[in-house]
Formats: structure tokens, C-alpha cells, sequence
């Protein structure tokens, strides 16, 4: 910025970063998964806090010069990001409108309150577990293929109705 | 060195020699869902590492990066479990590895994220319990697929579990680091997450029709920097190119 303009407000600036897309899921932008955590002034540089989804997702270092980038595009020189752990990263960050935009991707949306929890047995029992809707034909007549799927955040599921396999971003 | 630099260290290599090792993996699993997982696996012990190796350097106060301290450091300053730079072997031996970690890691991060009294480790350990949850439900899961499985994959799984068992008391050995941190709050002592441990592992391995061996005999050393020949042999691998590239970047 340069002297006597006027800072751009909060709002501004997270109306740029909610352009700016996720990488690996480009439907939805960062601030959509609550990966922007706050956006403030330091005097008069913009510092902005942003949290790591998973901790070895590779994604993390493309997502902050993102932000850099497109903060820098909009003029401002003055820029600081920063790192934060705590509280972790959550999928309850994930709003009801990203969720549908997840959902017409093609990855069915993190169900609330399924994270892994370590209490194997009751899951194994069935307690706890997911009944994901099929992003495609809308079927809960789903499996989970593997925990683990395509990115960090994802398990790979299918339809035993369509038969087509899917992404479930996990929730966590 | 403060104590907890050491713990940082002891966090920080254990995920990142488990890390490097699983990723060993990637383009040869038996499955391809498979290979998946070991992969996301390894980038979560990985990023995890970060967290902890970058603490350390912190706490030590001499400037030295979570990347220096991965990759210019010779074997005897690695202070992680013999466990973890145990070879892959086969894919049976690589899960039982991983079982017996995760079921030491998971409830030892839960402990952090609850009570540490230095609140970097608690955040650490807040962030990281969440994906150890994942790990853990997936390895004992397959423990109990493969041991209660067919006749071949029963005998290689007790075959693994023999393999692995004498590498699992370091777990909980403590030493005068171990007490201070306990004194202070920071950490737990590692003798109390002996039962927890103990509970966990019976029952999954009843589960999947494995017989808990007998022999208590435990190796030792690695919390102190006293190795096996295969961390070498890890190293060598690992830190080949920043030693022979030192101003490489991506």
C-alpha cells in the first residue's frame, strides 16, 4: 500500500481469498474448507492465518503462496502469513454450501461426528459408522473401499447400486 | 540439550524413519487401495515429523531447521525406536510394525493433546491424534483380516508378530530425560502407557486369532542413539541427494 491510501477491509480481503481455489479440489475455494483462519492488520501489514489441513497434505505449500499471490495481485506489498495449529483443523469447518459443491464434484461431503477415534471395537461393531450417499445417484447403498483414498483427506468408497466408485472427503 | 528438545527428537524420529520406511512402499503394494494408504500413511508421519523436528530445532536454539535436523544428522544422533527402521519385509510384517507403533503412538498423542504442560507439544499432539486415530483403526483392522485370514496369512502374521515382538519394551522404558519431562508435566511416564498398551494389543490379536508371544526380552537403544545396522541404510537413502545437492531446491 502505499502512503494515504486506505487499508481494504476484513471483508475485502476474504472475498479475494474466496476466490482463490483449493489445489486439489478446485470446486471449493480455501476459505470454503476453513483453511483461512483470520485475517487482521498489523499496523499496516496484512497478516493472514491459515491452518494446515492434514499435517503432511502436500497441498499446504501451494495453498500459501496462493494466498500470497493473490493478496500481492490486489496490491498489497505489506504481507505476513501465518501458521497456526491450534485449534486443529477440522471438517466441521467445511459449510453447508461447500458441502453441496463437493457433493456436485463428485466427492460426497464429511458426515459430522464420524472422525476416527482410535475406540476401534465399536466401530468394527458398526457403531459410529458412516452410511455415505453416493454422490451420483444418491444410493446409501454404499462400502468404503479403503480409508485412505486419492488425497490425505479422502477415502475411496463405491456404489453398489450405480456401481461407480467415489471420493468421501473423511471427516476429521 | 533440554529435555524437551530430546522429546521433540524422540517424537519427530519416530515419525519420520516410520515415514520413510512405509513410503518404501509406494508402486509395490499388493493392492493398489493399498499402496494408497501406505502412502497417505507415510505423508502424514511425515508432515507430523515437521511439526516435531521444527519444535526441536526450537527448543535447541541454534538455528537448525526441521529439515537440518532430517537430513544432516548422522545415525547416532537419531533418537527414534529400534521398531520404526525395522526392514519392511512383507506386507504382513510391515502392518504388524505398524500396529504395534499405532497402538503406542495413538494413546501417547492423546495423553499430549490432554495434559502436556508445554503447550506447543499439546498442540502438536492435538493436531497429530487425529490422524493417528486413522492409522490405528487400519492397522488393527488389517491385523485382524490377515491373522484371522487364511492359513498362509495367519502363520506369516504370528510369524511377524515374533519378528517385531522383542523391539516393543523400548516403548516403555524411561531414563533420566523421561523422568524430568514427567516431573514437568510435559510428558508422560512410559511406563504408565505399558497397560494401556498391553489391554489394546490383547485384544486385537485375540481377534485376529494371534497368540501374544511370552519372550519379554526387549532391545534397546535407539532412544539413545545406539542403532541397528538398518538406519544406515535409511539414511543413506534419505539424505543422498541434500548432502551430494546441499543448495538444491524445489
Amino acid at each position: 500500500m502505499h502512503a494515504g491510501e486506505t487499508l481494504p477491509s476484513r471483508d475485502d480481503v476474504m472475498g479475494w481469498l474466496a476466490e482463490v481455489p483449493d489445489p486439489e479440489i478446485p470446486v471449493v475455494s480455501v476459505v470454503d474448507l476453513g483453511i483461512v483462519r483470520d485475517v487482521a492488520f498489523d499496523d499496516d501489514t496484512l497478516v493472514v492465518t491459515i491452518t494446515p489441513t492434514y499435517s503432511g497434505c502436500p497441498a499446504t505449500s501451494v495453498i500459501a503462496f496462493e494466498v500470497e499471490a493473490a493478496i500481492r495481485a490486489r496490491g498489497i506489498d505489506k504481507l505476513r502469513l501465518e501458521n497456526k495449529l491450534s485449534p486443529p483443523w477440522s471438517t466441521d469447518w467445511i459449510g453447508p454450501e461447500a458441502r453441496e459443491k463437493l457433493r456436485r464434484y463428485g466427492i460426497a461431503p464429511p458426515i459430522d461426528g464420524t472422525a476416527a477415534d482410535g475406540k476401534r471395537v465399536a466401530r468394527l461393531l458398526g457403531e459410529g459408522n458412516a452410511r455415505v450417499e453416493c454422490p451420483r445417484c444418491g444410493s446409501a447403498h454404499t462400502a468404503e473401499v479403503s480409508r485412505f483414498g486419492s488425497t490425505p483427506c479422502k477415502a475411496a468408497w463405491r456404489c453398489n447400486d450405480c456401481l461407480e466408485p467415489f471420493d468421501y472427503f473423511k471427516c476429521i | 540439550m533440554s529435555a524437551l528438545c530430546e522429546f521433540a527428537l524422540r517424537m519427530g524420529d519416530n515419525t519420520l524413519i516410520l515415514g520413510h520406511r512405509v513410503s518404501e512402499w509406494c508402486g509395490h503394494a499388493p493392492v493398489l487401495e493399498e499402496d494408497i494408504a501406505l502412502a497417505n500413511t507415510a505423508l502424514d508421519l511425515i508432515g507430523q515429523t515437521q511439526m516435531w523436528l521444527g519444535l526441536a530445532g526450537e527448543a535447541e536454539g541454534e538455528g537448525r531447521t526441521a529439515d537440518d535436523l532430517a537430513y544432516k544428522r548422522d545415525a547416532w544422533d537419531f533418537r527414534n525406536l529400534l521398531l520404526v527402521e525395522r526392514p519392511n519385509g512383507d506386507f504382513g510384517q510391515t502392518l504388524m510394525r505398524q500396529f504395534l507403533f499405532d497402538a503406542w503412538h495413538h494413546p501417547m498423542l492423546t495423553w499430549l493433546a490432554e495434559n502436556s504442560k508445554d503447550q506447543r507439544v499439546a498442540e502438536i499432539a492435538e493436531k497429530a491424534v487425529r490422524e493417528a486415530a486413522y492409522h490405528l483403526e487400519r492397522s488393527s483392522d488389517l491385523v485382524i483380516r490377515l491373522g484371522d485370514g487364511t492359513d498362509e496369512s495367519h502363520r506369516r502374521m504370528q510369524d511377524a508378530l515374533a519378528y517385531h515382538w522383542t523391539y516393543t519394551g523400548e516403548m516403555f522404558e524411561a531414563d533420566a530425560i523421561d523422568r524430568e519431562l514427567a516431573d514437568a508435566g510435559i510428558a508422560p511416564d512410559p511406563a504408565a502407557m505399558k497397560p494401556g498398551w498391553d489391554a489394546l494389543i490383547g485384544e486385537v490379536l485375540a481377534e485376529a486369532t494371534l497368540s501374544v508371544p511370552e519372550n519379554d526380552f526387549a532391545h534397546k537403544g535407539g532412544r539413545r542413539g545406539q542403532h541397528t545396522e538398518h538406519l544406515g541404510h535409511i539414511l543413506a537413502a534419505m539424505q543422498f541427494l541434500p548432502r551430494a545437492y546441499p543448495d538444491a531446491r524445489w
